[in-house]
């Protein structure tokens, strides 16, 4: 993998090798805290200026730091992202910073972090590094938008509401509610709705791919019947 | 050989250790007063939803009346915790108590209670709580208007037996779905009135202590 084109590393991180669903990592604070849209907005912001950080960081170093000591230093650089990441939430969005509260600071066990630092980071240059975390960061950003989003959407029966503790009064009316004022279904916002909904892009996800790999097959000629074949195993007599 | 590998290793990871820690207090230093303003305002929110800049004029943050060891138990203050008097003008208005109550449906509920000197309830927030969301947490203010009914209420307009959930002889509304949770506010709220009215004396002579931060620190410590 020393040599990746951008489109390669784009389409990996969005769709092909999709941190939370294809790689399933990171599965805790996401499936924990994506009630709402903006829960999922604050932690995948948070976890996405983290991933590029770390990226570009680990990419710098990589000729200078030993496999000794590699994981350390990895973990340490990972460590002071997050913590950078956890103080300025908590001193420009301090109402969100309550919300998700423990999963701020587990961002640091979120192996999609440190995996992306070791597969990837640490054998590539800045930019593909850099454009590796942006991808990666969006891809997972994108699924905790649709979680939140479904979540928020079946179980409370809004979307975009709270946005104000991310963009300020501005934001105060931008919530819809499509099914009314009292509409609520329970078991969307609790933990079973998180990993059905889950499920149920996963199965998305894989039904998208099975129709794409059709059609490219269909595209294929067939092999022409009684056409030649060369035996490889058994013995000729 | 070895020694040599080892000891540049560590001189690396001492360095990384070093950049970083820097980074890191730098940043602290950076955002340590605006992290101190964003916790006040978080703090002063609920206090000013319940007693309104109207109705005061000190510095509720600061007008802290510490809570006698024996009351802890009937609020549920494992560490204790302080009254926020709200003075206007000087003469004592109301006073906010924190109150948290072990009886929910899950975990601890906290709340902070404001009780004007007339001894009626001039609000109630819940300000922690673990309930089910869609069922319990309706004792949330966001979620519902339910916690609005405490307003007025008082031991004497209201007896002490009259407060519970409606479906046990009550003066209260319970929640489709849940009465543990209410039931734990309302019994909640009663037992701080009770304290209240125990404490009332001392709470109304206290000196005023935001005028006089120091005299304040100074009481406090002893």
């Amino acid at each position: 993998m020393s040599n990746v084109s951008i489109s390669e590393v784009t389409k990996n991180g969005l769709w092909t090798n999709n941190p939370a669903l294809v790689q399933l990592l990171g599965l805790c604070p996401l499936l924990a805290v994506t009630g709402t849209v903006v829960n999922a907005l604050g932690l995948g912001l948070a976890t996405m200026m983290v991933l590029i950080g770390s990226n570009v960081i680990v990419s710098l170093i990589r000729r200078h730091v030993g496999d000794a000591v590699r994981l350390p230093v990895f973990v340490i650089i990972i460590a002071t992202f997050v913590t950078c990441a956890e103080l300025l939430m908590k001193a420009y969005t301090y109402e969100l910073y309550q919300i998700l509260g423990i999963f701020i600071p587990l961002i640091v066990t979120n192996c999609a972090i440190l995996g992306r630092a070791e597969a990837f980071a640490s054998k590539q240059p800045v930019g593909m590094a850099a454009l590796d975390g942006i991808m990666m960061g969006s891809g997972f950003l994108f699924v905790l938008l649709m979680l939140g989003g479904l979540r928020e959407l079946l179980g409370q029966g809004t979307l975009f509401a709270d946005m104000h503790l991310l963009f300020g009064p501005m934001a105060n009316s931008w919530t819809i509610a499509p099914f009314g004022e009292n509409y609520s279904f329970l078991i969307a916002v609790l933990p079973p709705g998180a990993f059905l909904v889950m499920g149920f892009l996963m199965a998305i996800k894989n039904a998208i791919d099975w129709q794409i790999k059709l059609r490219a097959d269909a595209i294929k000629p067939d092999p022409v019947k009684g056409a030649k074949r060369i035996r490889t195993t058994g013995n000729i007599s | 050989m070895i020694f040599q590998s080892m000891g540049k290793n560590s001189l690396l990871l001492a360095l990384f250790a070093l950049i970083t820690a820097l980074i890191l207090a730098s940043t602290d230093l950076i955002t340590e007063d605006r992290i101190a303003e964003s916790e006040r305002l978080a703090a002063q929110k609920a206090l000013f939803e319940i007693v309104p800049l109207a109705r005061h004029n000190n510095d509720l943050l600061v007008d802290l009346q510490p809570i006698p060891e024996q009351y802890w138990l009937a609020l549920g203050l494992d560490n204790g915790g302080d009254v926020h008097i709200a003075r206007l003008d000087d003469q004592p208005v109301a006073a906010i108590v924190p109150s948290i109550t072990t009886d929910g449906y899950s975990g601890d509920i906290a709340m902070i209670v404001g009780i004007n000197f007339d001894g009626t309830v001039a609000g109630v927030r819940v300000v922690d709580h673990k309930e089910t969301p869609g069922l319990g947490d309706k004792v949330e203010l966001r979620k519902s208007d339910w916690i609005l009914s405490f307003n007025g209420k008082s031991l004497n307009n209201t007896e002490i037996s009259k407060w519970n959930v409606k479906k046990d002889r009550g003066d209260f509304d319970q929640f489709t779905g849940a009465t543990i949770t209410p039931k734990a506010v309302i019994h909640q709220i009663a037992k701080t009135l009770e304290y209240f009215e125990k404490d009332r004396e001392r709470l109304l002579s206290a000196i005023n202590f935001s005028d006089n931060p120091s005299l304040g620190e100074q009481a406090y410590n002893e």
